[in-house]
């Protein structure tokens, strides 16, 4: 999901340089009050942890295979600011040492995969959490649901910011992207839910790393007006493209993004509803995210309860 | 060996390129990174020339041509992914074509550069520049033991081959996921190490 070079125009470029900024400057303010000395070398190894684990193959069909992105492990490993620092470490590196997500599309990165993500991530775990319990079960499901929403939720900023690019019309690249990241993030919510049930009963003081009262207020504000922002932004998308110039053009997408829609072949059969589609494709839209998250849920659910459950082949060690 | 030839792209060498200030290099690659963003899709003429001048620093630097090219093509499918999306809009051909020439000469200039300059002297140039120093050490500790890690988890998976006969698809996924959690516990347990070790030697936050 990493942007190279040379799809953002510098209007994009700029915004997201700037929104990343605030993000991590919020983070590391977070870090430097809040977080004891002794967990931020866990930081940097973390850090190093996911660009490891980022190599571990999972099969999935044919030969091709997909891998983790981790943000929502980062999150339920480190809590949400260290995560967000740590997350920024992975792309600075895989930018500037391995050429992966480009440097001036750098801001744009960020913002997808380290402050976005993990804070979707992290307002996703607490409210689970909150609901379905703390223990193993109801810790897993919100892991596994956190990390479904956290893909879907960078590859929906990713696609606006193509958008907004004028790279590529909102309708294709809202469908092409929403879809594939749904599908996508069932991988990363399984892989994220067995990684979290192995390290749980090695060692379960480290899913639940002790922060105080009131980074958690702040975190949970974030993560709450984080949600609220690409919520918004996912809803309004197809109507406008936020920029003066985008906006005599919407017309003519508009025409073109129905027509692409209902002609793509979509991961779920709901998705390209013929007569909801041509009634409004926004409707179109929010239905198939919400029988996405549906099936995510009900995904993170069953693996839960099969991972926590006593005696079970995924329980053992 | 393949691994160990992505893992380093530092190729070491004398050349007047590889001599240059790292902070110098790190402007002019990100200026001109900058710069092939910058430039009107129609200006064919100066894509070339920043094409050429590439091309006539790499022959400068005497790095290994094989190894990065070889870095490019592993790029492009992702550069190739998101521009096809291009395609889908009426007229995207020109679009699709200025984007692709774009991404790849961005992507050259960053292999030029991780092929000639260390990551840690980035990292001093980064810390130099001011930027955060929670941000630095984060980084040079993700530098320092990403290869430690990476390698404990090739033993890891070494050790769990030899000794397993099952090759499930579910299997595999569980066996990946063992591995990766194993890995995270190693990982925290290294990082109290680490803490102490950063301790004696006068470390402070």
């Amino acid at each position: 999901m990493h942007v190279p070079d040379g799809f953002l125009d510098a209007r994009t470029l700029v915004a997201t340089a700037a929104a990343a900024s605030v993000g991590f400057g919020l983070a590391l303010r977070a870090v430097r009050r809040h977080l004891p000395p002794r967990r931020v070398p866990l930081i940097g190894l973390t850090a190093a942890f996911v660009f490891a684990a980022q190599m571990l193959n999972f099969p999935v069909a044919a030969g091709t295979s997909g891998h983790l992105i981790g943000a929502a492990l980062a999150t339920v490993l480190l809590g949400p600011a260290a995560a967000v620092v740590a997350m920024t470490a992975v792309l600075l590196l895989q930018s500037l040492m391995f050429a992966d997500g480009g440097i001036t599309a750098l801001g744009a990165n960020v913002l997808n995969l380290a402050v976005i993500a993990p804070l979707v991530a992290h307002g996703v775990y607490r409210v689970v959490r909150s609901a379905a319990g703390v223990g193993p079960q109801g810790t897993l499901l919100a892991a596994g649901f956190a990390a479904w929403c956290s893909t879907l939720a960078a590859a929906l900023a990713c696609a606006a910011q193509l958008a907004a690019s004028g790279v590529v019309a909102w309708g294709t690249v809202l469908a092409a992207m929403g879809g594939v990241h749904m599908v996508i993030g069932l991988g990363e919510a399984v892989i994220t839910m067995l990684i979290v049930a192995v390290v749980m009963r090695a060692r379960p003081e480290l899913v639940m790393p002790a922060e105080p009262a009131r980074a958690t207020a702040r975190g949970r504000t974030l993560a709450y007006g984080a949600a609220l922002a690409i919520g918004s932004m996912v809803l309004v998308a197809p109507f406008a493209s936020p920029w003066p110039d985008g906006l005599e053009h919407v017309a003519e997408r508009f025409g073109f993004a129905s027509r692409a829609l209902a002609g793509q072949p979509a991961p779920l059969a709901d998705y390209t509803v013929a007569p909801l589609l041509d009634a409004s494709p926004w409707l179109a839209t929010v239905i198939a995210g919400g029988i996405g998250a549906l099936v995510a849920f009900a995904v993170a659910w069953f693996v839960a309860r099969a991972l926590a459950a006593p005696g079970r082949a995924g329980a053992r060690h | 060996m393949l691994r160990d030839r992505l893992l380093s792209p530092y190729q070491h060498g004398s050349s007047a390129v590889h001599r240059l200030p790292a902070g110098t290099k790190l402007l002019a690659a990100v200026a001109c990174a900058v710069l092939i963003v910058l430039l009107p899709r129609s200006a064919w003429w100066a894509h070339a020339a920043v094409a050429g001048g590439l091309v006539a620093v790499a022959a400068v630097s005497r790095a290994d041509l094989r190894g990065m090219l070889l870095r490019l093509l592993l790029l492009e499918p992702f550069v190739l992914g998101i521009a096809l999306l291009a395609l889908l809009r009426p007229g995207g051909v020109p679009l699709f074509l200025s984007m692709l020439t774009k991404s790849t000469l961005c992507l050259a200039t960053m292999i030029l550069l991780t092929a000639t300059t260390r990551f840690s002297d980035l990292l001093a140039v980064l810390w130099r520049i001011r930027v955060p120093a929670l941000l630095v050490t984060t980084l040079a500790l993700m530098h320092r033991y990403l290869f430690v890690l990476v390698e404990e988890m090739e033993r890891m998976q070494r050790a769990r081959r030899s000794r397993t006969f099952v090759a499930g698809r579910s299997s595999a996924w569980r066996n990946s996921a063992q591995v990766a959690g194993q890995l995270f516990v190693r990982t925290s347990e290294r990082a109290e190490r680490v803490y102490l070790a950063m301790c004696a030697r006068g470390w402070k936050a």
